[in-house]
């Protein structure tokens, strides 16, 4: 990564600028000038049919969209999404990846069924599941809570329901996820040296005692970095709000990217768009960070 | 005592959880063969799983509703073409990096690994205004151009590239090959992984891609299947056989490639993940 390696380098300039200038020129034209223009729209008043001429704001933007309720709902929402759905998401792909790390016969099979929802087009689900949180008895939620309730559950409208709204988007994205994080747990387990638990057998640790001694420490840099990586995706959070509740019942679900979304395209305040998306990135690039640094502290423990 | 009922308690567990996981695909599937009337009506009971009459109707009442092949068939190129040109465009690119001596690699290599933190999403409002201003919106290249370089790809090439022993180029070198065939005849086939990797990442982002084309397609014409799932939802009348037959179609062909290729799947996002 910092250029460690010694390798015996080929020179041969042509060759190389032939190789590189595809992928750079790609790199550059869609991605670095895009993102410099990002920043540079959000301190400018750009406002789509506004007669006021284009001039430098400054800060503006930030300020008006951090003061916005709107905006500072749809924080809160993906601040929320990340207190819920990671720990729960990443404590269920840890108790699937022992489940299916033990050696138990289909083991494969079981590997295969937990990853295939991550397989699955986002936008496909959230059509699917806008009929499974179908309003009434029928509903195929509400009359599976009805059953485990034992008939106490009261049928719920969840998508139309500002306290149940929410919590549907994040079981449904849980129920997608959750084998994407137990794969990387999973690699993570294979990767623990077996003579730890060798040795832990020798000192007669038990199943508990090897799991909260041996696994969990050597697993501590996977775990860390799938919270990160979970978090990152929960500020992502754009699809399944769009088309399962475009933001409602009463912004009880919109999140920092279908707030930039609708403030560009559907009120042409490019600018002040502009501005949330730089905010996301920021968001983005803390969390980033963090993880960058934990993958260089751990060191080997990562491959 | 305690150890006998591990066993038991774990399978069942399993295959609990196992149910819950493929109970939505298996309802998205059978509902999809039912007459549609009863789709809605017999979601919430056992009929929903075993349905009493069986029919094709829902998948025709597709195909006469809207272009489901033009869908299918949009999204195959767009994918195809990311997919196919991303491999060469960023496994070239990794090579130079990884191989090369030039001016400007180490701030090229810094580049690619800051790059890396920027999401699609923090880049797609002035991305879809340059896109407008060139009348690039509803065609085809603007949705594969901007995707096919890509850091990330180059990341994971270079990782993998860097860890092929010299001798067998030095050797390939001896014997007078060019750059290109040592490309070819040696990095490729010694990096099968890192292609399948990049590969299958690539394609199931681009595959499921919503918010870009959502933005930068109105035409039908070119419009790939996450959108046009979306827009089929909201087409009336409402008629949810023939949505979840639409679902089945759109998901058959990536759920083939998975469980013929699902160890390479499964590896793949592992190791993207922990690379990454």
């Amino acid at each position: 990564m910092n250029g460690l390696h010694k390798v015996a380098m080929i020179d041969d300039k042509n060759a190389a600028y032939f190789f590189v200038a595809p992928a750079l020129v790609g790199l550059i034209l869609f991605i670095a000038v895009p993102f410099v223009l990002a920043v540079l729209l959000s301190v400018t008043n750009l406002h789509l049919g506004s007669p006021l001429p284009l001039e430098f704001v400054g800060l503006d933007q930030y300020r008006a969209a951090f003061a916005d309720p709107e905006f500072q709902h749809a924080l809160s929402n993906n601040f929320l999404f990340v207190v819920f759905v990671v720990p729960v998401q990443t404590a269920l792909a840890l108790f699937l990846a022992l489940l299916v790390n033990s050696k138990i016969r289909g083991s494969v099979l079981y590997r295969i069924i937990f990853f295939m929802p991550v397989v699955f087009p986002m936008s496909l689900l959230a059509v699917v599941w806008i009929l499974i949180y179908a309003p009434g008895p029928q509903g195929i939620m509400n009359s599976f809570l009805q059953f485990v309730s034992l008939g106490l559950w009261q049928p719920r409208d969840f998508l139309h329901d500002p306290q149940f709204a929410l919590p549907a988007i994040m079981l449904m994205s849980i129920w997608q996820g959750t084998g994407f994080q137990m794969v990387i747990i999973l690699a993570g387990l294979q990767s623990i040296p077996g003579q730890l638990y060798e040795a832990a057998a020798l000192d007669r640790a038990g199943n508990w005692s090897q799991f909260w001694h041996v696994t969990l420490p050597q697993l501590r840099a996977t775990l860390i970095f799938v919270v990160l990586l979970t978090t990152i995706l929960a500020f992502r959070l754009f699809d399944q709000v769009q088309i399962m509740t475009h933001g409602g019942p009463n912004n009880a679900t919109t999140t920092v990217m279908f707030e930039a979304v609708r403030t560009v395209f559907e009120r042409q305040q490019v600018a002040r768009g502009a501005a949330i998306t730089v905010i996301f990135f920021v968001i983005v690039l803390v969390i980033t960070l963090l993880q960058r640094r934990t993958m260089r502290n751990s060191g080997g423990a990562m491959r | 005592m305690i150890h006998k009922l591990i066993r038991p308690v774990t399978y069942c567990v399993l295959l609990l959880v196992a149910l819950l996981i493929v109970s939505p695909i298996l309802f998205m599937v059978v509902g999809s063969f039912k007459p549609d009337a009863l789709v809605f009506a017999e979601a919430g009971t056992w009929k929903a799983f075993f349905p009493e009459t069986w029919t094709f109707q829902n998948y025709s009442d597709v195909f006469a509703r809207v272009d489901f092949a033009r869908f299918m068939l949009n999204s195959l190129l767009i994918t195809g073409t990311v997919v196919g040109g991303g491999l060469v465009v960023n496994a070239f690119a990794a090579y130079a990096l990884a191989r090369l001596r030039w001016r400007g690699r180490e701030t090229v290599l810094g580049a690619v690994m800051v790059l890396l933190i920027i999401p699609f999403e923090a880049i797609a409002v002035p991305l879809f205004f340059g896109a407008s201003s060139l009348g690039w919106r509803d065609t085809f290249s603007v949705q594969i151009i901007p995707f096919i370089a890509n850091p990330f790809s180059i990341y994971l090439f270079y990782t993998y590239f860097l860890g092929i022993p010299e001798e067998l180029e030095e050797a390939a070198r001896v014997d007078g090959a060019g750059l290109l065939r040592i490309f070819i005849e040696i990095i490729i086939p010694n990096a099968r992984p890192a292609f399948a990797s990049v590969a299958i990442l690539t394609f199931l982002v681009q595959w499921g891609f919503f918010l870009w084309p959502l933005l930068v397609t109105t035409d039908e014409m070119v419009r790939p299947l996450p959108v046009a799932i979306a827009a089929f939802y909201t087409l009336p009348p409402l008629q949810w056989g023939d949505i979840l037959a639409f679902a089945v179609m759109m998901v058959s062909p990536i759920l083939l490639v998975f469980l013929i290729f699902q160890r390479w799947f499964i590896r793949s996002v592992a190791s993207s993940a922990i690379k990454g």
